[in-house]
């Protein structure tokens, strides 16, 4: 079997998926991936493939997420779930370092732990582009190194989407729903015509190593097609829409737009969509030391900027209202994180308006303040 | 494999990593405030700041808090902190005692803009615990007196118990080539200084506002008021330059929780150009 | 008392002072029997909290303490009012009585204009009067805003 060359695109047959899985651990990896848990199809450790979503699918639109039974065997026929990937990039607990106590002073301990290799199977394209801007984020004049050697050590497996959500608005932040090349292997899932197969892209050196160990074929122009079918059946399935065009101008220009204070009286400041939105990254930190005092830990976990002690200096949050901690929120995402980190921090996955309680869609919440950019609150009701 | 096997990163490399300083002086400031010279571990030197910037402080067990350098940048090998009370992490650092380890990471965000300054005129306000993180400026000016115009100083404090470095305000107040009014919000019989706002101070400031440059560090309601009066007296608002508080948490840019519209104060500030966040800090909870 | 009056054959100038820049020669001439200069040592009270506030008072030098007493505690100074300045409106706002005591911190001269024949030439003149009354406001601004401030503690914060 001739090695596999970047750019090269391969068939490989549903049947020879096992032996994917098992390439994938003989090269070191932790596979983890989409499973079936808790009712939802969430992202966990993949021992085989009977770990997989096969044939399952989901109903999602704002605030609501019901599992249901595909009538195909499709592997990957769902789109996205509540977790995203920063689950293993940016753990939501997660030990920076220890120490010990060294007389008056004391003494930061090695990390003991055996660094591992994560295979990420399953990312989508707007899973993609959610991890290039976490790289972004973490990758400050002090880059982050758990982050950074987490990722340095993750192969990205993508699967191109064959549907998409109500939810999903990829398209319109240019993001989906094909894969672009920041992936070291990108799979298209083709039920039908034809045999049950993938096609696989080699995106680069790790992702031939791994190719190298499974039996596949040259791609024909069959499947090719039917792979680009598919990406084209996600893109009209698209179910939502964001206008990007000057929404940074939009959001800052307005921070007073009677809309916030109606998006604040529904929202309950849950956190949720900070939770699943795969490109939140603010995190807390708290020490953790021993009973006995002679050994403490430092621990980095997920925050939110909904959170009312969020903001608090001396003891006093700086954004004491839902309003304020929602315009925070949005214009974070879809303005100032632009000034940020060069790109929106919109991935269009739409995870933030189906895991929310209430069913807030952020996409609703600027084409309302579109709509009419210079509203103004009506006065107080007269008594 | 190789792709598991990755090399421990190297000794300080790590930005979450707290370096243990020996505490080498403890000189109580105030009821509730206290400046503690910290050493660098032997055989090194704590990293060059520039004043304004500061550091996070870290007590074993307990935590960090963001804690401005207060020292003289002609003094590298001490690292100054003037810390207050106010919660379980500044209580144990303020309680560090000589001979005690404080963990220092930085130094982090943006200083006073130092080469803004020769040939102007220079207008610093500090109220309260913002003495300190101008007092590194200070005395840097007053290392190289001949290169500013004027120097006027406002320091406004709760009450004469509560002023800082009083020893160096007395000092200060007996040299010819500056000018400092010291005023508090309430005093005692004993207090024949000036009663008020540091922004009734400015009346009695001289200085040419056209060609002043203005340092401001305090609480935020007073930095909006002084930034306020300076701009009404003709200071040009990129001249003014504000030293913001915000929650800095991580003090690398990381963890969101200091955000100040698109600026993380821990890295494009804590000092801002007045021009750059009036707008901001005429709004509320931004 | 250390506090003396001078005659007004001294002839002071009120538009010495920065409040009285600008108004009418004829207004300031209608005051000037009513106007004196008063001198005070350090530690002098000027007037005490209660006391009828016979007089509206200019700093020209010096500096004057304004002091709140609540019982069983010491004085507290709230302000200080320094060259330029001026101490107050109890003259003007019925009861006609400070609210407050005031006393030298140190050697302090003033401006004093009696209360009666000042608000009488304010009636008479209501141009002028409303002048000073917009010279005024702004002091009772300031001092509003401070006590804001003051109440806020942010220091403390």
């Amino acid at each position: 079997m001739a090695p596999n060359a970047v750019g090269e695109r391969r068939r490989l047959l549903r049947a020879d998926f096992p032996a994917f899985l098992t390439a994938l651990r003989e090269r070191g990896y932790r596979v983890v991936g989409p499973t079936l848990r808790d009712g939802a199809i969430v992202l966990g450790e993949i021992r085989d493939e009977t770990d997989l979503p096969i044939g399952w699918t989901e109903r999602q639109d704002a605030g609501t997420y019901r599992l249901v039974r595909r009538d195909d065997a499709a592997v990957f026929g769902y789109t996205v779930g509540p977790h995203s990937w920063k689950k293993y990039l940016f753990p939501p607990r997660e030990r920076l370092w220890s120490a010990v106590a060294d007389g008056t002073s004391f003494r930061l301990e090695p990390d003991a732990a055996e660094p591992v290799a994560d295979a990420f199977l399953g990312m989508r394209a707007c899973d993609l582009a959610a991890v290039r801007i976490s790289d972004r984020v973490f990758d400050r004049t002090a880059p982050d190194p758990g982050y950074h050697g987490r990722r340095r050590r993750t192969l990205r497996i993508a699967v191109q989407c064959g549907g998409a959500a109500p939810t999903c608005f990829c398209t319109s932040m240019g993001t989906g729903p094909g894969v672009g090349s920041d992936h070291d292997l990108a799979l298209t899932e083709i039920v039908d015509p034809g045999p049950h197969r993938f096609l696989v892209e080699v995106g680069s050196e790790a992702g031939a190593a791994v190719l190298d160990r499974v039996p596949t074929e040259p791609a024909g122009a069959a499947d090719v097609a039917a792979a680009e079918a598919a990406v084209a059946r996600a893109a009209a399935e698209v179910g939502r829409h964001l206008d990007p065009a000057g929404v940074r101008e939009l959001l800052l220009d307005h921070p007073d737009h009677p809309r916030w204070a109606d998006v604040a009286r529904r929202c309950l400041s849950c956190t949720n969509c900070t939770m699943a939105c795969p490109t939140c990254f603010c995190s807390t930190t708290e020490e953790v030391p021993s009973l006995a005092g002679d050994r403490t830990e430092k621990w980095r976990r997920w925050d939110s900027c909904f959170n009312l002690e969020f903001s608090q200096v001396h003891g006093r949050p700086v954004r004491q209202s839902g309003l304020s901690r929602y315009r925070q929120w949005l214009t974070h995402k879809l303005a100032s994180w632009h000034d940020q980190f060069g790109s929106s921090g919109c991935v269009g996955c739409g995870r933030c308006i189906t895991w929310c309680p209430v069913g807030i869609d952020l996409t609703e919440e600027v084409r309302a303040i579109r709509a009419d950019p210079t509203a103004v609150a009506p006065p107080e009701a007269a008594p | 494999m190789s792709i598991v096997g990755e090399a421990a990163p190297a000794a300080g490399s790590n930005p979450w990593w707290p370096t243990p300083y020996r505490v080498e002086r403890r000189v109580a400031e105030t009821g509730d405030t206290v400046t503690l010279t910290l050493r660098a571990p032997t055989g090194t030197a704590p990293p060059a700041f520039a004043p304004g910037q500061f550091n996070m402080l870290y007590r074993f067990g307990v935590g960090e808090a963001a804690i401005s350098i207060a020292g003289d940048p002609a003094r590298p090998t001490e690292l100054v902190h003037t810390v207050r009370v106010a919660g379980k992490v500044t209580e144990s650092i303020a309680g560090a005692a000589p001979g005690e380890t404080v963990g220092v990471r930085g130094p982090y965000g943006t200083g006073w803009p130092m080469d803004d300054l020769p040939g102007r005129d220079v207008v610093v306000v500090a109220g309260g615990l913002g003495l300190p993180p101008l007092r590194p400026a200070l005395l840097a000016i007053l290392a190289r007196r001949e290169r500013y115009g004027r120097l006027e100083v406002i320091y406004g404090a709760r009450s004469p118990k509560d002023l800082v470095f009083y020893d160096e305000v007395q000092a200060w107040r007996r040299r010819d080539d500056l000018r400092i009014q010291v005023t508090v919000d309430a005093a005692g019989r004993d207090w024949y200084g000036d009663v008020g706002l540091v922004t009734a101070r400015l009346p009695d400031a001289r200085f040419e506002p056209a060609r002043t440059s203005a340092l401001l560090c305090g609480p935020e309601i007073m930095l909006r008021l002084t930034a306020r009066a300076l701009e009404q007296a003709g200071v040009p608002p990129e001249r003014i330059f504000l030293s913001m508080e915000r929650n800095m948490k991580c003090a690398i840019g990381l963890c969101g929780h200091c955000q100040f519209g698109p600026d993380f104060v821990c890295r494009t500030g804590p000092v801002f150009p007045y021009a750059a966040v009036r707008d901001r800090l005429d709004r509320r909870e931004v | 008392m250390t506090a003396t009056g001078s005659p007004p054959s001294d002839r002071p100038r009120l538009d010495d002072h920065p409040f009285f820049h600008g108004f009418e020669p004829e207004f300031l001439r209608r005051l000037e029997p009513a106007v004196s200069e008063r001198t005070l040592d350090p530690d002098a009270i000027l007037f005490r909290e209660g006391t009828p506030a016979r007089a509206f008072y200019l700093v020209r030098d010096g500096k004057i303490a304004l002091e709140l007493h609540s019982p069983g505690g010491p004085p507290l100074t709230i302000q200080t009012v320094g060259p330029r300045e001026v101490i107050g409106w109890s003259w003007l706002v019925p009861p006609h009585r400070w609210r407050f005591d005031a006393r030298a911190l140190k050697a302090t001269r003033l401006f004093a204009i009696e209360a009666g024949p000042l608000r009488a030439a304010i009636d008479a003149e209501p141009l002028q009067g409303l002048r000073l009354l917009r010279q005024l406001l702004p002091v009772l601004a300031e001092r509003l805003e401070m006590a804001r401030v003051q109440v806020l503690d942010v220091h403390r914060r």
